[in-house]
């Protein structure tokens, strides 16, 4: 069973990547084949991981996120998180994940994603 | 005064992570009896989807795949009792599992984040292990102390 979808769409400097479903250790090793697959043949200078669709995230999400940002510093990019609900902010906050990586929310979050548009 | 049991359930499967999802959905449509929050129910999603993965990702490595035990209680005071049992390794340092960022599979991407999540997001948390023989842990989470 697949509980979570993940679509990557990159402008050649920007990529977003975008989640929806449950982030689960089940769930999570597929959205990172998915991601790691992008980033291997986009090369983005940015990652926007829109989470505005997550509808569940535990630790694991946490274990993908921080592999995605590393794996975005070793590439001399840059990991930023977009609209999570509150459920994942709560993890996020948790983790003090907010400390390390940049969340954006509202109406930066929606510019953001016309940018890519 | 002592608190009485309204309901209880017992819930058995095979330790893969398909049923991570399906663990997470069965308690938490079992404690909706006790009329938590939204908050509170993603909070006890999480609580079981740690302590489940705990069980399928390190409790059965490198040995036959065997089951995860989950048994709930309802009490009148609307606090859920919840064990979860797998007769797996044992963890050996208890302790250090519940620092945050330990981890025995660093490569797994993990985060090391699973109980120390648990215990802040449950009221009550405790942990028996023995080597060879299993883990025991047993969750407690009262609800509707914090109605808006």
């Amino acid at each position: 069973m697949k509980t979570a979808g993940v679509k990557c769409e990159s402008d050649g400097k920007v990529m977003t990547v975008t989640i929806d479903g449950d982030i689960d250790h089940h769930s999570a090793k597929y959205i990172r084949e998915q991601i790691d697959k992008a980033i291997f043949y986009c090369r983005p200078k940015e990652m926007i991981m829109e989470l505005g669709e997550v509808s569940f995230m535990d630790s694991s999400g946490l274990g993908l996120i921080l592999g995605r940002f590393t794996k975005m510093r070793e590439l001399g990019g840059k990991l930023i998180l977009s609209n999570p609900t509150k459920q994942t902010e709560k993890i996020l906050s948790l983790a003090g994940i907010g400390k390390l990586i940049e969340i954006i929310r509202g109406e930066k979050a929606s510019a953001s994603g016309k940018a890519k548009a | 005064m002592k608190k009485t049991v309204i309901n209880q359930m017992r819930l058995e499967f095979v330790a893969i992570s398909e049923n991570e999802c399906f663990a997470r959905q069965v308690v938490s449509a079992f404690a909706a009896e006790l009329d938590p929050t939204l908050e509170e129910i993603a909070d006890l999603r999480v609580i079981i989807s740690e302590a489940v993965t705990n069980c399928i990702v390190h409790a059965y490595k490198g040995r036959p795949i065997g089951t995860v035990d989950i048994a709930v209680r309802c009490y009148d005071d609307r606090t859920l009792r919840i064990r979860i049992r797998d007769r797996g390794c044992g963890i050996s340092d208890i302790e250090r599992c519940m620092e945050p960022l330990y981890t025995t599979d660093p490569d797994g991407e993990r985060g090391g984040m699973g109980f120390p999540i648990m215990k802040s997001l449950a009221d009550k948390l405790s942990v028996v292990s023995h080597p060879d023989k299993g883990t025991l842990i047993t969750i407690t989470k009262k609800f509707g102390r914090h109605d808006a």
